[in-house]
């Protein structure tokens, strides 16, 4: 019928797309048309409020908590100590008891000092393997290979302490446990010495000298325990996981053993000090710490205190903001 | 980009020769030899940028002409080259991924910019060679071929008509695609030429390749057997344009001349210049403040090290010697070594990944206008278009709104209403197209309450028949009988309304003639010589047509001089009446005036209609008159229009015509939102001021309460000299009246709608714009142009008739220069809007009648003007919500992302050790942080489409880049240190005592490192999450999966030892920091504490949203509360608004200076 013509059928080469009818339409989609199901929250004084309380409430009781359990751990610290300081410690309430060295102004978290190469560790068959730059300057000693190297290995904390108990003038030894202070998977995975040649690891550390300011070379750190010997020295361990900030602490020993494993009786100790390590040129200080721990680690009233403070303000937010809507709210107000 | 491919062949000494000789008929031209051969370029269109070939190294080079691309290529070669502390993957893999993203993306366009290409190209033509003719694909036309080309098509290259199918040897173009010119132009085949084609032998010379459209000089050869070389000159009326199309003539065969690049369009092709985002801009300003902070903490870094390592013993302890080579390094080098070692330490605050994420969010949020069902009109079958995807958030921006009037305003489809003849009133009883698309023939509907006598009614329709060039299309079966004619417009698929094939250069004119068609007279059709056309009685007259004096925009009226049957010579006259009324005998004109007048007030666009009887001798003059200026040489335009002038006199006016182009579908309302919104709407139109005037009253553009301003020629007066001293009074007065007497508070955007300030609109016309514009340029020009853009900016409607298009572009670059550059948008259908497209900020193009030109040179086309409101308020609002919150986010998060790896460095001796491993440090933008920023940027809705689009009034909380000015990024900023200083002194109170596990075993930097990132990954996360009001399930995934993806990844990554890893740093650091009770409450306080200030924000922040956002959306049990309320700030969430800053400065303060001091020691010791 000639009233259906249509004479627009040209241009198909300029407008394209035009032609291809409904195709162009839209899907109509939820997704497309950006009305996909929504939850769409209120934060209403309904809400806010209450939740503020409860918050509040919460924070409190965890502070309570942590405050009360953070007092009760009982920290002696002995600053600057040499010689054979005497100990005063008073009744403690549960064990073990820890020691701790502690260096201030002491930059264990410095760009460079914290290397060691790795090579010993992933896989732990090469000692004498070139070590990574990284090591420099405690990388070869008369070009022989330094096992372990780098700075940090160098500078290992050396200070040895031996704790009596005075007990009627006479000095009983405390036995200091040296074992489980480092991370279990740094003992057991992360750090790896080398095969023992013919069951012996001085063997396997042929071809290598020791860090020039060890006394001794790192197969006989430990003389007693030949478990803790090589790379898997535990206090090698605990000196590798480099500190967070200057001032820090590292676990010396635990005490586990007999009497002392609860916690150590009240009386007078004594501490002998074997003063190896030099801080004095770098405006250090050492110190040396008894601390015995609770669920939340050791001795910390600042996390107490901020969820206090945290629980307080939250509190005291909720009964602002209940003040301020009763007040100024008009009555439709749905809370 | 349209490049000119210097690559073209043209050796350089070519290049200077200004003309070139082409051999028609190249095959077949046996003396080609004996010419120099020219090279020319073949006929291939290149748009795109990029080869296979030279992609990657082209696409590298232009993407690191980025300034922060070429920043972080700068860090990642540092990285490489200065031992610095992280490793070149942590810098280079976020920017592998960059500039891989953008270059998928990149090459993706250009792709499709491949296939428009070879659309092109690949177009078959048929080629005349060796007499043969030969089918071949666009890209193989040479200079010299002979082409054909058929009805409808477009011309593949600029041809010299040489033969064409039509008797008179004419073909008609139209250009629209060129100019915007729909109408029909006549071109001339070469004389001489047109027997022969086949074997035709000639050489043309021209000038070489220019862009202007209207100017070609040539000469042609033509060589017979036998006969000696006849030389024929060539113009512009031979020369065919690439890109127009061939209408009503079946075929012709032209001669190609230029090709390819060279075509006269592919050099009138203006690049698009890149359009930046106002959000850009803030972008880079916040870059740059970043980019100082990076650098001043880099130098504070450096600076403090050095002073630091003075102190004793700091320098170099015994425990950290200093290697060979650190020693035998000059002290500034090492200095200048550091400090582009801080600079890579912290140069993560500047986000890499944030100009992907703000890519992607552009290219895929894109879509979302692509899909909108809303957009899809049914009568051109299209939804909207979207050309560039890098200005989605300016339309929520926008403050100016230039609007063509014909075509976007209007329909652009004119309809015939009503006429007058002699005083008597006809009106229109329906429209004549509203029932079946049928034309009544068989008897008048009018409403004729009295009637003017019969013969001057029958005179007045004939007069409507005769006077006017409208063709009826050819190729039409000769059902004209049935009265069914199909109009043809451009090529466009025609409204069912109207299918008549009348062929017109304007709309008005098919209009006219059909509007003759309802009250009884039809055109049937015209040769050069007579037009027929049957009247009442069914009866077919023919006129011979002895001359058509032509429109022109000076005389504004065009008539025919046309002998009848009965041997009578009648002129027709047609005009506007302000050119018609002077020419006729007066006593007619004042009853038709009335009727004139109040049309144009209705918004018609009126033409007044006059005839006059021509003696026999009066004819015979008037003839000669004519012929003889037609065929003069000089000043032939000149002499033509004074005969014309001379001829149109004395005539008599027989009626008037009202032809009305409708509005567009809700053309008001659309208005009225956005002007609700906040946008001033100026209608910029070449119309005349009276139609654009009460289509701008139709459109509620001007209000009955709207006081109008005139600054028109009218109300300058007349005479040259005093038109400027008028103008400055002109301007003086409305200044004071519109600025002065208005209280600024009121005026302009913030002008709420409870004010009861006087509405004024402005109309200005073309003339007095050029006046203002190109004013003596001794001061007093720009002081008009001040006075002009103050008055115009009090306003709250603008109507500029008259423009031409590049005044068009000039007021919107006035405005878009003028003090605070506002964003500016530009809305047209046609080629004469093209060039305000192309300078607004926004262009959006309509998908209308005139073209294409429009759409393709719009940076958004949608079908129909009622889409902008849906755009702006919608689309655009959110869009700019969401990009701006994208923005601040990302900044924000690494802000406390790196501000405690910075105050690390205070307690590692400025030694540049990260405080986070490195894989942290790479992944948290890539991985850890980056999906939730991107889903939010996506699909957050703060408020619903539906609160969004009854709401016009909430675009304005938007306005003016409210959300990225300086206050609220120093929030963010805020926000960032705050968070970063307690993540970071939280942590270290917490590390006072390092044994926190209950062995007793102590933890190392890693694992501080570790606990400040687990805070910093779950509060940045969970602080989108408070902001997020649109919970879709994939935001739910996105953030509930990001923060599981960073656990179960610092599982994976701590519990393997990783052979490619030198330093295993991070094994079982995450897993142990989890069994210690401690780390978990840090981590759960600090989460708490960083986020309390903005809980308490958002909640004392909601009652004023409250009617706006919650409530309303979508629930049908609510009642849509009173929308004044949304401006009027009630006084209670001033309440809420002080107390909550109070408490949000308290927090800052405690969170402050509790670490403060810690720090002060810390700096001290």
């Amino acid at each position: 019928h000639p009233r259906d013509v249509r004479t627009c059928e040209t241009n198909k080469h300029r407008t394209g797309s035009s032609g291809e009818g409904t195709t162009n339409r839209p899907d109509n989609t939820a997704f497309d048309q950006q009305r996909l199901p929504a939850w769409q929250p209120v934060l209403s004084a309904g809400i806010v409020i209450p939740g503020f309380l409860l918050v509040g409430l919460a924070f409190i009781g965890i502070g309570v908590a942590l405050f009360v359990t953070s007092r009760s751990i009982q920290v002696l610290e002995v600053s600057a100590p040499k010689g054979f300081p005497p100990l005063a410690v008073p009744p403690t309430r549960g064990g073990p008891v820890f020691l701790y060295y502690g260096l201030s102004n002491y930059f264990q978290n410095v760009r460079g000092y914290g290397c060691l190469a790795m090579t010993t560790s992933s896989g732990g068959t090469c000692p004498r393997c070139s070590p990574s730059s990284s090591c420099a300057p405690y990388q070869y000693d008369q070009n022989t290979t330094i096992a372990p190297c780098g700075s940090v290995a160098n500078s290992m904390f050396n200070d040895t302490f031996t704790l009596y108990q005075l007990v009627n003038a006479t000095r009983k030894t405390v036995p200091l446990d040296g074992k489980g202070i480092a991370w279990w998977t740094d003992y057991n995975i992360k750090f790896r010495n080398p095969p023992e040649v013919d069951g012996s690891l001085a063997a396997a550390f042929n071809g290598t000298v020791k860090p020039v300011n060890w006394p001794k070379p790192v197969y006989d750190l430990d003389p007693t325990n030949p478990a803790n010997n090589g790379f898997l020295n535990q206090d090698f361990l605990v000196w590798m996981r480099t500190a967070a900030l200057p001032d820090f602490w590292k676990l010396y020993r635990r005490i586990t053993e007999g009497e002392y494993a609860s916690g150590l009786p009240a009386g007078n100790y004594t501490l002998e000090i074997q003063y190896n390590y030099p801080v004095a040129n770098f405006a250090g200080r050492k110190s040396v710490i008894f601390s015995n721990t609770s669920w939340m680690g050791g001795k910390n009233q600042f996390l107490g205190i901020a969820y206090l403070v945290t629980g307080s303000l939250c509190v005291v937010m909720s009964a602002v903001m209940l003040i301020v809507y009763a007040k100024f709210n008009s009555p439709d107000e749905d809370f | 980009m349209w490049r000119r491919r210097l690559t073209c062949l043209f050796g350089g000494e070519e290049k200077r020769v200004d003309s070139r000789t082409i051999h028609a008929g190249r095959g077949s031209s046996p003396v080609a030899d004996a010419f120099p051969q020219q090279k020319f370029c073949d006929n291939r269109i290149v748009s795109s940028k990029y080869t296979i070939w030279n992609f990657l190294p082209k696409n590298l080079f232009e993407q690191f002409r980025r300034i922060a691309n070429f920043y972080f290529l700068i860090i990642f070669l540092v990285q490489v080259i200065v031992d610095t502390p992280t490793s070149p993957v942590t810098s280079g893999l976020p920017l592998f991924f960059v500039i891989t993203v953008t270059a998928i993306k990149q090459g993706y366009e250009d792709w499709l910019r491949h296939k428009a290409d070879n659309e092109v190209n690949k177009y078959p033509v048929t080629v005349l060679e060796d007499g043969k003719r030969v089918g071949k694909e666009s890209e193989k036309i040479k200079v010299g071929d002979v082409v054909e080309v058929l009805e409808d098509e477009t011309f593949p290259c600029d041809l010299v008509l040489l033969q064409s199918s039509r008797d008179d040897d004419t073909c008609f173009v139209t250009t629209a695609s060129l100019d915007g010119e729909s109408n029909h132009k006549t071109h001339y085949t070469v004389p001489d030429t047109v027997k022969d084609v086949e074997s035709l032998h000639a050489t043309i010379e021209c000038e070489q390749p220019q862009p202007d459209l209207y100017k070609f000089v040539g000469r042609m050869h033509i060589r017979r057997d036998g006969q000696e070389t006849a030389v024929r000159s060539l113009g512009p009326e031979n020369l065919l344009l690439k890109g127009a199309t061939l209408k009503n003539t079946k075929k012709i065969y032209g001669v190609a001349v230029y090709t390819g690049m060279e075509t006269k369009m592919a050099l009138n092709y203006q690049g698009k210049s890149q359009k930046r985002s106002v959000v850009e801009k803030s972008i880079n300003a916040f870059l740059i403040v970043y980019l100082c902070l990076l650098v001043s903490k880099a130098f504070v870094c450096t600076t403090l090290k050095y002073v630091w390592q003075n102190q004793h013993g700091q320098d170099e302890p015994w425990y950290n010697p200093k290697t060979q080579q650190e020693r035998d390094t000059n002290l500034y080098l090492k200095m200048f070594t550091d400090f582009l070692s801080f600079m890579v330490l912290f140069n993560f605050i500047i986000p890499v990944s944030m100009y992907v994420t703000v890519e992607m969010q552009k290219f895929l949020g894109s879509f979302f206008i692509t899909w909108d069902k809303d957009f899809f009109d049914p009568e051109v079958q299209e939804g909207a278009l979207v050309n560039t995807s890098d200005l989605n958030e300016e339309l929520g921006q926008v403050e100016y709104i230039f609007t063509d009037k014909t075509g976007t305003l209007t329909e652009n489809n004119m309809e015939f209403i009503e006429c007058c003849i002699d005083g008597f009133q006809y009106k229109n009883h329906k429209f004549l197209t509203e029932t079946d698309g049928l034309c009544e023939t068989d008897g008048p509907i009018t409403i004729t309450l009295n009637k003017a006598p019969e013969e001057l009614e029958e005179l007045f329709l004939r007069a409507l028949c005769l006077c006017h060039t409208v063709q009826v299309k050819e190729s039409q079966p000769v059902d004209e009988i049935d009265g069914v004619v199909l109009d043809q417009v451009d090529g466009f698929s025609p409204s069912p309304e109207d299918q008549c094939a009348f062929i017109a250069s304007s709309p008005d004119e098919v209009a006219l003639v059909k509007g003759a068609m309802t009250h009884g007279f039809t055109f049937i059709g015209s040769d050069s010589k007579s037009m027929k056309i049957r009247n009442r009685d069914n009866r077919v007259e023919v006129y011979e047509l002895l001359h058509v004096l032509n429109f022109d925009p000076v005389r504004r009226r065009m008539s025919v001089i046309v002998k009848s049957e009965s041997g009578e010579v009648l002129l027709f006259c047609k005009g506007a009446d302000s050119s018609i009324f002077p020419r006729v005998r007066k006593e007619e004109v004042d009853r038709i005036r009335v009727h004139v007048e109040r049309d144009a007030k209705e918004g018609y666009r009126t033409l007044c209609v006059a005839y006059k009887r021509l003696g026999n001798e009066d004819f015979a003059r008037v003839d000669a008159e004519l012929r003889e200026a037609r065929l003069s040489l000089h000043d032939r335009e000149e002499k033509l229009m004074a005969v014309y002038n001379q001829v149109e006199t004395d005539m008599i006016l027989i009626g008037a015509t009202a032809v009305e182009d409708r509005l567009q579908d809700r053309a008001a309302e659309t208005m009225e939102a956005l002007q609700g919104a906040g946008m001033k709407v100026w209608v910029l139109t070449g119309d005349k001021m009276e139609t654009a005037k009460s289509t701008c009253y139709a459109c509620r553009l001007f209000q009955r309460g709207t006081e109008l301003l005139e600054l028109t020629v009218g109300a300058l007066g007349e005479g040259e000299g005093k038109r400027e001293e008028r103008l400055l009074e002109l301007l003086l007065e409305y200044h004071k009246r519109v600025v002065h007497d208005t209280p600024p508070s009121k005026t302009g955007l913030h002008r709420t709608w409870s004010s009861p300030g006087q509405d004024y609109g402005l109309i200005v016309d073309g003339a007095t714009l050029s006046l203002l514009l190109n004013a003596s340029p001794d001061g007093t020009g720009s002081h008009y142009k001040n006075l002009f853009l103050k008055i115009c900016q009090s306003c709250t409607s603008v109507l500029c008739c008259r423009m031409a298009p590049l005044q068009k572009a000039q007021i919107v670059r006035m405005v878009k220069s003028s003090k605070g550059s506002p964003i500016t948008l530009s809305v047209g259908d046609g080629a004469n809007d093209v060039s305000m497209i192309l300078e607004a900020h926004v262009g959006i193009g309509i998908k209308g009648k005139e073209g294409r030109q429009a759409v393709r040179n719009s940076d958004y086309a949608i079908p129909k003007l009622k889409h902008l409101k849906k755009l702006l308020l919608v689309h655009g609002h959110l869009y700019y919500v969401r990009i701006a919150h994208l923005v601040q986010y990302f900044f924000y998060k690494n802000l406390c992302f790196i501000l405690p790896q910075f105050l690390y460095q205070f307690y590692c001796g400025y030694s540049q050790l990260p405080l986070y491993d490195a894989a942290y440090l790479t992944m948290y933008n890539i991985c850890f942080t980056s999906m939730p920023i991107l889903a939010y940027s996506l699909f957050e809705q703060h408020i619903s489409i539906d609160t969004l689009l009854d709401h016009a009034a909430l675009y304005r909380e938007v306005a003016k880049n409210a959300m990225l000015r300086w206050g609220p990024f120093f929030y963010w900023t805020m926000l960032g240190v705050f968070h970063g200083l307690l993540f970071f002194f939280g942590v270290y109170c917490v590390f006072s005592n390092p044994a926190l596990l209950p062995s007793g075993q102590v933890f190392g930097n890693w694992t501080f490192g570790t606990i400040v990132f687990t805070i910093l990954v779950f509060t940045v996360t969970i602080k989108l999450a408070l902001d997020t009001r649109h919970w879709t399930w994939i935001n739910h995934f996105v953030i509930w999966g990001s923060l599981a993806f960073y656990i179960l990844f610092s599982f994976f990554w701590g519990g393997i030892t990783w052979p490619f890893l030198e330093q295993q740093r991070l094994y079982f650091v995450f897993i142990n920091m989890l069994s210690s009770m401690s780390a978990w409450l840090a981590i759960m306080l600090l989460i708490v504490l960083s986020l309390l200030p903005d809980v308490l924000l958002v909640a004392l922040r909601r009652p004023r949203g409250r009617n706006t956002r919650q409530v309303l959306p979508r629930s049908p049990l609510c009642f849509p509360s009173i929308p004044h309320q949304v401006f009027q700030i009630p006084p209670v969430s001033h309440l809420h608004a002080h107390i909550s800053s109070f408490l949000h400065a308290s927090f800052l303060c405690i969170s402050f200076l509790c670490p403060l001091s810690l720090f002060n020691s810390a700096v001290a010791g």
